[in-house]
């Protein structure tokens, strides 16, 4: 990646490290049957935004985040709550929060646009994302929550299958479910807010589930899906980042989602566990097998054949 | 003799519909159980609720004289098959594993030893062949099998299992119901969430026939009679009589 500013190298490895860390987390979504959550909470995050921007009247990254992050968690509850006290399922209820926060974010992001000094908040960014902004300071923070969530994943590696496969299980031995909730809930919600300034808050949901569908096409084992879905994170972080450098305030959400996308598709059709191309041969070579003694007819003995 | 799980007035529900009702049993050390009674009877819920995985709304519950979370490791608890998603990426045997977590301790990886354990615990299952097969792979009996190689390998004292025998083929059954007779032998107390009336009184010493709450408990030989079946099953056998007969 020759002739690509220092600024644009932070970018590209901030991006990495994102990848990364959303691959890790979004295998814990894939298997709580959780990916719609990571959308939900994505979109939650946008009043927080907006709303800490407009308490201060400036820009201060910090603390748009720590809104964003509260806002998040209150999707999350809502979610909860109505699943616990309605008769709503729980994709519906995702469904609803992810709406019906966005659209508040939208709201209020309109009228802060139009109080005195909004217009330059940049407050857009963060709709699809706006990882040119992004500086050295960034990179450390995602480097950061990169290498905590790695830490965790090995860490506690044996935990999270038990807890992923058979939650039930999980408690009766003594394993915590709350507390496993509440640091999958964590690491979700820390990624998605620092990612959502990069990737923004429609396409964030992203970077959690299409890596973590691409890894299971490649693999029967859950340690093997875990590091390939961060390295198709990573992958796709720094091939979208580094095509949208390449135009004039290009948005870096929607290229890295094509990056991931494409990763999907190679993964869906030459994936070695039940890709479509893998299959299909397999159907074949089969067929061949059979064919020989499918056709072969034994030759009728003499007074055998029908009068 | 101590009794290794005493039940007190346990209450508990789905939303507003009361599931358990008052529901007192104890359970002596080295027998077999069959929890029996229809339908929506509150058998699974009655294990929930005891092992804490179901909210409890009055009652007690003691297992070796103290409660659940003290004896966490005393216990094993084999959930229906259906309730986890057999398409997870790992094998037979790294499933049996899990039974050891406990005893391997939180944030360590297991060993070898812990490995030729949980191998052990397959073959007693008659699964040592399908150790490394994925679990997504195998047969419903054959899962269920595993299932209770993870909780064989645990060694708990009391073992609860909820419907291990529904759907699984002939093999399968006697395999379980060996591992059961087994375990009783060597002194272990077992309760089974079982629904096949006809084997009740072959394979079981004992039996807690719930319909909500306690119908009749004890010895199968005393309390296994057309009268506590004609109560524990209500109004739904009498129903089925009107159709056959």
């Amino acid at each position: 990646m020759m002739g690509l500013s220092h600024n644009a190298l932070w970018v590209l490895a901030s991006m990495l490290m994102l990848g990364t860390a959303a691959g890790l987390a979004g295998c814990f979504a894939y298997w709580k049957r959780q990916s719609l959550m990571s959308d939900a909470l994505a979109h939650a995050a946008l009043p927080g935004v907006v709303i800490g921007f407009a308490i201060l009247g400036f820009k201060s990254l910090p603390v748009m985040l720590l809104g964003a992050a509260a806002s998040a968690l209150l999707g999350a509850w809502a979610v909860t709550a109505i699943r616990a006290h309605s008769r709503v399922k729980e994709d519906t209820a995702m469904g609803i929060i992810l709406s019906v926060f966005f659209g508040l974010g939208i709201m209020l992001l309109t009228m802060v646009n139009r109080m005195p000094g909004g217009g330059q908040s940049g407050l857009d960014g963060f709709i699809f994302g706006q990882a040119a902004a992004m500086v050295r300071q960034d990179m450390r923070t995602m480097t950061a929550v990169a290498a905590v969530v790695l830490l965790v994943v090995l860490i506690s590696f044996k935990e999270w299958k038990l807890y992923l496969f058979d939650p039930a299980f999980a408690r009766g031995i003594g394993l915590s479910g709350r507390l496993m909730e509440a640091a999958y809930l964590t690491l979700l919600v820390v990624i998605i807010v620092i990612g959502i300034q990069a990737v923004g808050v429609i396409l964030m949901a992203a970077l959690l589930i299409i890596p973590a569908v691409s890894a299971r096409y490649w693999t029967n084992a859950f340690g093997t899906m875990l590091a390939l879905s961060a390295l198709f994170g990573g992958g796709a972080g720094v091939a979208g980042t580094y095509v949208s450098t390449l135009g004039d305030g290009w948005p870096t959400g929607p290229f890295i989602v094509i990056a991931a996308a494409g990763i999907f598709l190679l993964s869906l059709v030459f994936g070695t566990r039940k890709g479509l191309f893998v299959k299909a041969m397999q159907r074949r070579a089969q067929m061949r097998r059979l064919k020989p003694q499918a056709v072969r007819r034994d030759p009728l003995a003499e007074g055998e054949a029908l009068p | 003799m101590e009794p290794v799980l005493q039940v007190r007035g346990l209450h508990a529900a789905y939303r507003r519909t009361k599931v358990l009702d008052h529901v007192t049993f104890d359970v002596m050390p080295g027998t077999l159980t069959a929890i029996i009674g229809p339908n929506g009877a509150g058998k699974s819920t009655l294990l929930k609720t005891m092992l804490d995985l179901h909210p409890r709304l009055g009652g007690e519950v003691r297992f070796f004289g103290t409660a659940y979370r003290n004896a966490k490791l005393k216990v094993g608890y084999v959930p229906q098959r259906g309730s986890v998603d057999w398409d997870f990426p790992t094998d037979a045997l790294d499933v049996v594993l899990m039974g050891l977590y406990g005893r391997i301790g939180w944030f360590r990886r297991p060993g070898r030893r812990h490995r030729e354990l949980a191998l052990e615990a397959l073959d007693k299952m008659g699964m040592a062949d399908f150790a490394k097969r994925q679990i997504s792979e195998l047969s419903g009996g054959q899962q269920q099998r595993v299932f209770l190689a993870r909780a064989l390998v645990q060694d708990a004292d009391l073992y609860l299992l909820d419907e291990p025998l529904a759907g699984v083929d002939a093999a399968t059954e006697r395999a379980i119901m060996e591992m059961l007779r087994t375990l009783r032998a060597a002194g272990k107390t077992v309760m089974v969430v079982h629904h096949d009336l006809q084997t009740v009184e072959d394979d079981f010493d004992h039996v807690l026939m719930l319909n909500r709450t306690v119908i009749a408990h004890g010895p199968t030989t005393e309390i296994f009679t057309q009268d506590t079946i004609a109560r524990t099953y209500g109004g739904w056998l009498r129903r089925k009589e009107r159709v056959t007969g």
